[in-house]
């Protein structure tokens, strides 16, 4: 069994090399509960990259000088649209520079806001073209749908100044927003002009302030999950316990997926799941309800599990995570469930990434 | 007498051919696969006009011969690709993720210039005249005859491609170019890209295996139009297949499973097409294969394909029987069956000789094979039963019954009380149901774009679509008026507030005849 820590030298610096970034991709996958966009693309960025002689290092928070300067980057947009008007690659390294230009500072790591999904890998390709290391955290520990739902905000961070940047090289700056909310709203708005797909960066912070607001160690629980359902894929062993192992993680369902109901609403990919129980779960049915990411998984009409634990629908088979939007009829999945890092489970997160935020009539119950 | 159609399929094994008349089977051919996949085709065209005369309305082809060349990396020809879209899609350069001594075969080099569109059909970056022009004067002088161009989201609007087809048809006269737009024309540009540059690597071979099929009908004294079918079970005119060698991939067990619900009447249920080595199940939706959500990957390149969702297991008629651990398969005999089973006088315990002992199979002789143990011939005929039915409830997506539809060489090994089966229906020649799939096979045209509903109803939108599907489905041979919508599919975009939804059409319409 290999260990549960990746190497890191003697300045703390987790080198990734590209066993290690595949693993990051498929647990970026697995963090992704369902939505977040397919990690696919990034991961062959950043591959490329390290292909072509640039390094990525991995560091924890407390590796950090305090007053060091931390910005978060991320890419915003739809992921439909990403899939065809691939980046430039230097969205989310100019929407960078832009908040460092406005400080008159150099960033000295960068972040990302979301681990699940696409956005784990986006800082790394900012971290290979400016020689800087990545943060071991980040806002959501997860996916989530909407800018205001990081850690980062719940926690109070100040939701300016920002930067979008798009891969014509246009650049623009939000240099105060009365609330994260606008600051969706603003964000969102102009990353629809800019073609749907742009890449953002901010709100600046140290490294001590990180600490306060950022969920620490998500990029090593994405590497350890993928980790396990890969070292199962080569032992051939079951990539399911391996996952749920890695997780620590629950099994709500075995099962295969019987109906899938989508409706569009405000631009939220919204619907539910059916899946019919096979193996352990045989005569039980689960649902699902999603919105872009899943939310809420009920057996036989009893909630199991809600959001903010993550609810992520993985192929029994291969243990690779099933987006959303590929959910598709006959598939034979595993619905595990992995808790939520604590930061998400407080009362002031509760409001803004609980159950009842997404409209959704029932308490939050830990797993 | 009324005109003839003749299906031909080619399997791992045998090439299989047919005639159908007025509906009806009326000869059918088993020859060897060759090597070269087209001389077998052109054998069993042969065998099958010996067993029937009258004239021929229509040849139908199957092959395999396009997915062989790429797996083989045979017979493909250098390509030149120019993307366009630039700045965006920088990051990744065309060809990124391909096994790397493929990328090495085929490319010879790779431009990503200004052009393309938005989501929304807006322009994103200006066509450079001057920048095509240059990359067509270096194309020239590197030698290169085919050129893949693809274009940010063509599938949207298609004129970026078309003017650079323009444009580098000036400066390389007599070039092959391949539009990403024309093939497959799915969102995903990697995908599409991988798939156009494959075309037009094929683009030659496509050429020289369309006129010798032409040349063998010719021959043959057939004077009537040639299709070949493609992954979703629907043909394309010879000349279409010709531009379009890659929209052959995996078309086989296309074919089968159109050819099971054609010969049973079955719409909706479960086909179990049982081979010599393999078994594969699929499903029918609506008399079509219900198709599997990923793309095809072929000789390790992602492309934007479907293919039937099959599942399959190494069970068939071939398959030897074990007893110590109990096991049937994966191992076969494969084509050897003849000599190496024992009811062909062979030594080996196949399934089929388990089947022939036990009651379900006649072939061969019954007494090599009734000489071994009732309880271990018993033992695995169960094991059989069992692989088959995990295999029919795999696929399975809603409680209750349906009918399973047993073709293929082995479909004896089919129990007829399989668990789960409304019941089992052993259609007349099952064992050739691939080519009769080729033989009835219709023309078909698929939109996938992205729908902006600002300023449009949804239903116009969807009529527009509708509109389109037809239309490509009468550009690649279809009667004309004979084309409807048979599958549509919308989804609406993740994580952005605009009214945009991602709509799939395809229509289907029958040949001329």
């Amino acid at each position: 069994m290999s260990l549960s820590e990746p190497p890191v030298n003697a300045d703390g610096e987790w080198e990734i090399d590209e066993r290690a970034l595949e693993a990051i991709a498929l647990g970026a996958g697995v963090l992704g509960t369902g939505g977040g966009g397919s990690p696919y693309l990034g991961w062959l960025r950043v591959r490329r990259q390290l292909r072509l002689g640039r390094r990525v290092a991995v560091v924890r928070l407390d590796d950090l000088d305090p007053d060091a300067l931390v910005i978060p980057t991320s890419g915003i947009g739809a992921p439909t649209v990403g899939i065809e008007k691939i980046e430039r690659g230097t969205e989310c390294l100019s929407a960078v520079e832009a908040i460092e230009d406005l400080l008159g500072r150099a960033a000295a790591a960068v972040m990302t806001d979301e681990i699940g999904g696409a956005n784990a890998l986006e800082p790394m390709l900012v971290a290979c073209h400016k020689g800087i290391p990545v943060v071991d955290a980040d806002g959501m520990g997860r996916a989530f749908p909407e800018v205001q739902m990081t850690s980062f905000f719940i926690y109070g961070l100040e939701p300016y100044p920002t930067a979008l940047c798009d891969e014509k090289g246009n650049k623009v700056l939000f240099p105060r927003a009365d609330s994260a909310e606008w600051l969706e709203r603003a964000a969102r708005a102009v990353t629809i002009q800019m073609g749907c797909h742009a890449g953002m960066a901010g709100p600046p912070m140290s490294a001590n302030r990180a600490q306060e607001v950022a969920i620490p160690g998500t990029v090593r629980r994405a590497w350890r999950l993928g980790r396990a359902v890969l070292e199962a894929r080569s032992g051939r062993t079951d990539p399911i316990a391996a996952l749920l192992d890695a997780g620590p993680g629950v099994a709500l369902f075995v099962g295969k997926i019987v109906d899938v109901d989508r409706r569009t609403t405000e631009g939220f990919a919204k619907g539910s799941v059916a899946l019919e129980g096979l193996d352990s779960s045989a005569g039980d049915r689960c649902v699902i309800e999603f919105q872009n990411e899943n939310l809420v998984c009920r057996v036989n009409d009893e909630v199991r599990a809600t959001v903010p634990d993550l609810i992520c629908v993985i192929e029994s088979e291969t243990g690779t995570p099933v987006s959303t939007e590929e959910l598709r009829y006959g598939s034979r999945v595993t619905v595990v469930c992995l808790g939520a890092p604590a930061e998400l489970k407080t009362d002031e997160a509760l409001d803004v990434v609980g159950p009842r935020a997404f409209g959704l009539e029932a308490d939050y119950r830990p797993l | 007498m009324t005109q003839a159609r003749i299906g031909i399929d080619v399997g791992g094994t045998n090439t299989d051919a047919v005639v159908m008349r007025a509906g009806e089977v009326a000869a059918c051919a088993k020859v060897p696969t060759t090597a070269d996949v087209t001389s077998g085709i052109v054998a069993a065209l042969e065998e099958v006009l010996r067993l029937v005369d009258g004239p021929v309305a229509a040849v139908m082809i199957g092959t395999t011969q396009f997915t062989n060349a790429v797996v083989e990396r045979s017979g493909l020809e250098p390509v030149a690709v120019v993307r366009l879209g630039a700045p965006a899609t920088e990051s990744l350069p065309p060809l990124v993720d391909w096994p790397e001594s493929l990328a090495r075969s085929i490319l010879s080099e790779a431009w990503i210039l200004p052009g393309g569109h938005e989501f929304d059909g807006r322009e994103l970056t200006p066509l450079s005249e001057p920048d095509l022009r240059r990359a067509a004067r270096a194309i020239r002088s590197a030698g290169s005859r085919s050129v893949a161009v693809s274009a940010v989201f063509s599938p949207i609007d298609p004129s970026s491609e078309l003017r650079a087809a323009a444009i580098l048809s000036e400066e390389l006269p007599g070039a092959d170019i391949s539009l990403s737009h024309l093939v497959g024309g799915r969102l995903g540009l990697l995908e599409r890209e991988n798939a156009t540059v494959l075309n037009a690597a094929l683009l030659r071979l496509g050429r020289e295996t369309i006129e010798r099929f032409e040349r063998s009908a010719t021959e043959a004294g057939i004077d009537a139009p040639l299709y070949l079918t493609q992954n979703d079970g629907t043909l394309m005119s010879a000349g279409y297949a010709a531009r379009h060698p890659v929209t052959t991939f995996a078309s086989g067990p296309a074919n089968s499973i159109r050819g099971a619900a054609y010969l049973s009447g079955i719409q909706d249920g479960f086909v179990v097409d049982v081979g010599g080595t393999t078994t594969d199940v699929g499903a029918l939706v609506h008399g079509f294969p219900r198709q599997a959500a990923l793309g095809v990957e072929v000789g390790g390149v992602r492309t934007n394909f479907r293919m039937p969702d099959l599942y399959s297991i190494g069970l068939g008629g071939g398959s030897v029987v074990d007893f110590d651990p109990p096991r049937v398969g994966p191992r076969s005999v494969g084509y050897r069956i003849t000599e190496e089973a024992l009811s062909f006088g062979g030594k080996t315990l196949t399934a089929t000789d388990v089947a022939v002992a036990l009651g379900r199979a006649r072939v061969g002789d019954v007494w090599p094979a009734v000489q071994v143990e009732r309880g271990d011939l018993e033992s695995a005929l169960r094991t059989i039963d069992l692989t088959l039915e995990a295999a029919v409830d795999r696929m399975r997506t809603r409680a209750g019954a349906a009918p399973v539809v047993a073709v293929g060489g082995g479909s004896f090994l089919v129990p007829d009380d399989l668990p789960g089966a409304a019941e089992v229906i052993r259609p007349p020649h099952a064992s050739v149901a691939n080519a009769v799939g080729a033989a009835i096979a219709q023309v078909s045209g698929e939109v996938d774009r992205i729908v902006s509903l600002d300023g449009v109803t949804r239903e116009q939108a969807m009529q527009r679509c509708r509109q389109e599907a037809v239309a490509r489905a009468e550009q690649a041979g279809a009667a004309a008026g004979s084309a409807a919508i048979v599958d549509q599919e919308e989804v609406p975009l993740a994580y952005l507030p605009s009214n945009a939804i991602r709509v799939r059409m395809k229509a289907v319409g029958d040949v001329p005849l």
